[in-house]
């Protein structure tokens, strides 16, 4: 029961919203926070109860040939991730309250956030691939609104809708996918489509597409290359829910997702290298980009592109204990980051630009140090949680594709270069605009939040914090080798940074090509262009002109010799198609009775 | 009971024809008819399936025609359907100008048609009542219909009345092509003497293409679609709401309940012939679609692509298939209707449809706004919904069939195909959602009203309508199982 009560209460929440409270602002805020402390408790409850088993319900019944159940999964995996989601989800709504206390759309926000946090608990507990398909869309629909929260203006407009299309498209592949996970194992039941991967056997093409299909959904979900390209558009939304559903959660959905079929994923040698070397593309393509963002939130929304290319990374190299571990850190830790970069642009009027910050320490003490402590996080700092798990990851590269661990270790320096260049150039120098010199720190709902993040992103990584949660992933022999190639890119990562951004007032690099995305953005926007957009155009053309326009009326013309459609267009009467139909009702009483 | 739906509405148009006033009467009259329809599905007895609340009036013996009523489960979901459309497009009809009797006259004949069709177990009032929904959608278009809407009007009616004629044609070969003895109008009777082996294979092939195509052009199955989307621009919102959301599902009920379960033979030679159609509707009306540049068109032309799932769904033939295919008739003719319920709002405000005049509108109609979203994500497919349920079911139904680990066959690729087009409906349905709701407001659209009152009632209703199916579709299931695990089972490859 107490599963479904974690499940249902955010939904709740969302649907006493839409229907009764909208006018009231204040009271919308209060039902959602108290909707998703209460789904918190339940998740406590679970994970320190370890319940494991939940009643189903039957959603499509159609007999034995087709049944869709509704089931929760209730494992060690699922409990840890229900207990995360719904804590850092709690923290987020807590500080929401602060960030978004004026806004217009309180109610429609918060509504929007109970949504999301019902959807993203159905994936997490989930139990068949239809079900996960169904919270799956959920969440794509919550990010869609959330993002497009200021439709009035163009640009999170066009991000919603960039979002949600993409979403589709890696959605495509997705649910082809799951056909054909059902077509070979006779079950979309994760515990039973395990039990029937026999059904794979000898055909192992089948199996890699198969596998492959399924990794498509997260590609979009996660935002992996090629399909990567809405995260950082999707920082058009408020900051909070940058942090929730755009870092720590909703994103990270993809990887959870390939972790629990890994059963599938696994079987395949071959889907596993594609996996793993699109994780390593994508980490090494956002680092690159990140470091030439002007927009503090872009830069972070990079950050986590690359940071989920590091998790798909570790889930092709066969290892989802790894890949969890680093999920773990990094929601502690991104949404630390983001929940002060939203400190920030909340204390300086929604100025997003880092060239225009400066000197945020002395007004902002509090919002600097938990950057700072995430900063270190993200980067690997020794002893820091994202040092574990990170390092983790290099260690399985190390041991198994070399050239995936040097890729790695250089998307570990460009990290460090690009989290000390934020911070340089937003905490230190002189502020270099009106509000970054009057600003203070922010209020304390929201400052308390980034304090409790703060803890994990610490602590987070050591095994005794760790363990707790999660699986660790058993590193074989270890090897001082990693940790010290690593420790070399940090400090190199950071002395350059240090070096290049001390007392700038402007970017002195200006890299084009990666500050304008690789142009990869317009590039798609060129082939929808030539591509979609040219057969959109020639389709409705062939229909208005050819089809309708000449072998309409032409046949109309022609097989009935001398336009007797066309005089019946003349004539424009009423009687003329009565007379048609009575013909037809005669011809029928004529046929029945007579022969 | 089945009695009280028929005629509810024809006896309301002729009270209003009467004298009585237009609007209170025929809402009253459609309460009524959604209510016994309400009433209808939820009392059929599912663990006895098969054709329940018949009545039998003898019209003539010798002739074995009767005036005969009867509804399993794919009825009783169409006449749910019809009645809440009815309800939602009477409600939503504006103050019109010139004979406003008239008008909801045509509207409760459009609905009392379908209605009939869809409760007749007899072949030649199944055929009547639809011939007679044409004439009130012809006078619909040709007196309050916008743009050029004489044009318009006639189109419509040529290729329907054509439609009709092959129907036609196709139906008499089908009763002609049982023995002499067996013959019945009865559609239980024809049902038997076609399970029992009495129409020949080749008779089949032949027969089910007429069907095909008869029905085809009813349903704007490409290449016959053309009639649609410039019929839906023109006709005043409630006639599409109407047309689009019900009339049009008479096709598909023909061949779910005649041509699929009758000539299992000829479905299966033709089922190649119907995918590509089906692909056509998908794929190339889906970027048809996309190209287009004001709302009306632009929803006309959806509704002709995702005419293509339920396609996919009858030619599955399987269980899984058809009871999706069945579920996303109810489905899409929900979203269908307040997508274009909202349309004709729009348009009686600001007198335009263009994407380009049109933006922001959801900061001064918020209501409206919500509306057209929700039933935006209704029509893609969003779960939540009856359409997703409904298009799950085709998905995997359609995908079973003939489905191996060797590679993927026809099926197969329809399946892929369909699975694409929920992406292209994506592209274009939040491009319109996008281009009229989102974005700058427009300073023109400034001082336009929301939708308000009791105006927002009927959509509620239909939201909660589809939201109900799409939660829980073992509502629907619950009187739809019967239906296909009996008489299409046979068909079950």
């Amino acid at each position: 029961m107490l599963p479904w009560l974690a499940l249902l209460l955010p939904l709740a929440s969302a649907l006493i919203i839409m229907s009764a409270t909208r006018p009231l602002r204040s009271l919308s805020a209060y039902v959602s926070v108290a909707a998703v402390l209460g789904s918190f408790v339940c998740a406590c409850f679970i994970f320190f109860h370890g319940t494991a088993t939940a009643a189903a319900i039957s959603w499509i019944d159609l007999g034995v040939s087709f049944r869709v159940p509704l089931g929760l999964m209730l494992d060690s995996l699922s409990r840890s991730m229900l207990f995360m989601v719904t804590g850092v989800g709690s923290l987020v709504h807590i500080y929401s309250l602060g960030y978004m206390r004026d806004d217009d759309g309180k109610s429609r926000y918060f509504a929007g956030l109970s949504l999301f946090m019902f959807a993203m608990i159905g994936i997490v507990l989930a139990n068949n691939f239809v079900m996960i398909f169904i919270f799956w869309e959920l969440v794509g629909v919550s990010s869609y609104l959330v993002i497009g929260h200021w439709f009035e203006r163009a640009a999170p407009a066009d991000a919603a809708k960039k979002a949600f299309i993409t979403n589709r498209v890696g959605d495509f592949g997705f649910m082809l996918g799951i056909l054909m996970v059902w077509t070979a194992t006779g079950s979309f039941v994760f515990t039973d489509a395990a039990k029937g991967m026999t059904g794979f056997a000898g055909h192992s093409g089948y199996l890699t597409a198969t596998a492959l299909l399924v990794f498509c959904g997260a590609v979009g979900k996660s935002a992996q290359f090629p399909l990567h390209v809405w995260l950082p558009d999707a920082m058009e939304g408020p900051t909070p829910v940058s942090a929730l559903i755009h870092a720590a959660t909703m994103v990270a959905a993809g990887v959870y997702m390939l972790v629990r079929v890994g059963f599938l994923i696994q079987a395949s040698p071959d889907a596993l290298e594609v996996i793993a070397w699109i994780g390593t593309i994508t980490a090494v393509l956002a680092a690159l980009m990140a470091t030439q963002q002007n927009d503090i939130k872009r830069v972070l929304a990079y950050s986590t592109v690359s940071q989920l290319g590091y998790m798909v990374m570790a889930v092709g190299l066969a290892s989802g204990e790894a890949a969890m571990f680093h999920l773990f850190t990094h929601a502690a830790f991104k949404a630390l980051l983001f929940l002060g970069s939203g400190s920030l642009i909340y204390m300086l009027h929604h100025e997003q630009d880092m060239w225009r910050m400066g000197e945020q320490w002395k007004r902002m003490p509090l919002t600097c140090l938990t950057f700072l402590i995430g900063t270190l996080a993200l980067i690997g700092f020794p002893g820091s949680s994202g040092f574990f798990s990170k390092d983790a990851i290099l260690v399985l590269a190390y041991q198994r594709n070399f050239p995936i661990f040097v890729l790695g270790a250089f998307t570990a320096l460009l990290t460090a270069f690009y989290m000390t260049r934020l911070v340089v150039v937003v905490f230190f120098g002189r502020p270099r605009s009106d509000v970054a010199a009057r600003s203070g720190e922010s209020p304390a709902v929201m400052v308390i939040p980034m304090l409790l993040l703060s803890i994990p992103a610490a602590i987070g990584g050591f095994g005794f914090f760790a363990r707790r949660f999660l699986t660790l992933p058993n590193e074989g022999a270890p090897t001082l080798a990693v940790p010290m190639i690593a420790l070399a890119c940090l400090i190199v990562g950071v002395g350059t940074a240090i070096l290049l951004y001390r007392g700038r007032t402007r970017e002195p690099l200006n890299i084009a090509f990666f500050r304008d995305r690789l142009y990869l953005d317009d590039l798609y926007t060129f082939l929808i262009r030539a591509t979609q957009g040219l057969l959109a155009s020639l389709s409705a053309f062939v229909d208005r002109w050819v089809l309708d326009g000449a072998i309409v009326r032409g046949l109309s013309g022609g097989v009935f010799g001398g336009g007797f459609l066309l005089r019946l267009l003349q004539v424009g009467n009423l009687q003329a198609y009565a007379f048609l139909f009575g013909l037809g009702i005669i011809g029928l009483i004529y046929f029945t009775v007579f022969h | 009971m089945l009695l009280l739906i028929v005629f509810a509405p024809l006896v309301t148009a002729l009270i209003i024809l009467l004298g009585a006033p237009g609007r209170v009467t025929a809402l009253a009259g459609s309460a009524v008819t959604a209510l016994a329809a309400f009433i209808a599905f939820f009392s059929y007895d599912s663990a006895r399936g098969g054709f329940q609340f018949v009545s039998s009036w003898t019209i003539s013996e010798s002739w074995r025609w009767h005036f005969l009523l009867g509804a399993d489960g794919l009825s009783l979901i169409m006449l749910v359907l019809a009645a809440l459309v009815l309800l939602g497009a009477v409600w939503f009809t504006p103050p019109i100008e010139k004979s406003e009797r008239l008008f909801y006259v045509c509207l409760l004949l459009i609905a009392s048609g379908a209605i009939g069709a869809f409760a007749s177990l007899d072949l030649f009032f199944f055929y009547a009542f639809h011939e007679v929904a044409l004439i009130p959608t012809f006078l619909l278009i040709g007196i309050w219909g916008t743009g050029d809407r004489f044009a318009a009007a006639w189109k419509i009616t040529i290729y329907l009345a054509l439609g009709s004629f092959v129907l036609l044609i196709g139906l008499i070969l089908l009763y002609r092509s049982v023995p002499a003895a067996a013959r019945t109008l009865d559609l239980r009777g024809l049902q038997a003497a076609a399970s029992a082996g009495a129409i020949a294979p080749a008779a089949q092939n032949t027969i089910f293409l007429l069907l095909l195509i008869g029905f085809g052009v009813l349903i704007s199955l490409f290449p016959f679609h053309n009639w649609a989307p410039e019929a839906y621009a023109s006709a005043p919102a409630p006639a599409t709401m109407l047309h689009a959301g019900v009339l049009k599902k008479f096709g598909l009920y023909g061949l779910l309940r005649i041509a699929m379960p009758m000539l299992p033979e000829g479905a299966r030679h033709w089922s190649w012939l119907l995918l590509v159609l089906l692909i056509g509707n998908i794929i190339y009306i889906g970027l048809v679609t996309i190209a287009q540049k004001r709302l009306d068109w632009m929803l006309g032309y959806s509704s002709v692509m995702h005419m293509g799932y339920i396609f996919l769904g009858i030619a599955s033939a399987n269980i899984i298939g058809l009871n999706g295919a069945a579920l996303l008739m109810f489905a899409h003719g929900i979203s269908i209707a307040l997508l274009f319920a909202v349309a004709g709002e729009i348009r009686r405000r600001t007198g335009t449809l263009v994407f380009s005049e049109l933006g922001g509108l959801a900061k001064n109609m918020p209501f409206l706004g919500f509306t057209f979203g929700v039933a935006t994500f209704a029509a893609i497919g969003l779960p939540g919904f009856a359409n997703f349920a409904a298009e799950v079911m085709i998905f995997f139904g359609a995908f079973r069939v003939g489905g191996n680990l060797g590679g993927f066959h026809f099926f197969q690729i329809a399946t892929v195909c369909a699975l694409w087009g929920v992406v292209i409906s994506a592209v274009y349905l939040l491009r319109a959602y996008r281009a009229i709701f989102m974005g700058p407001p427009n300073e023109r659209w400034k001082a336009v009203p929301d939708l308000a009152g009791t105006l927002r009632i009927p959509v509620i209703l239909l939201i909660a309508a589809t939201l109900a199916l799409g939660f829980f579709p073992n509502i629907a299931l619950r009187v739809l199982r019967p239906t296909f695990s009996s008489a299409v089972a046979e068909t079950t490859r």
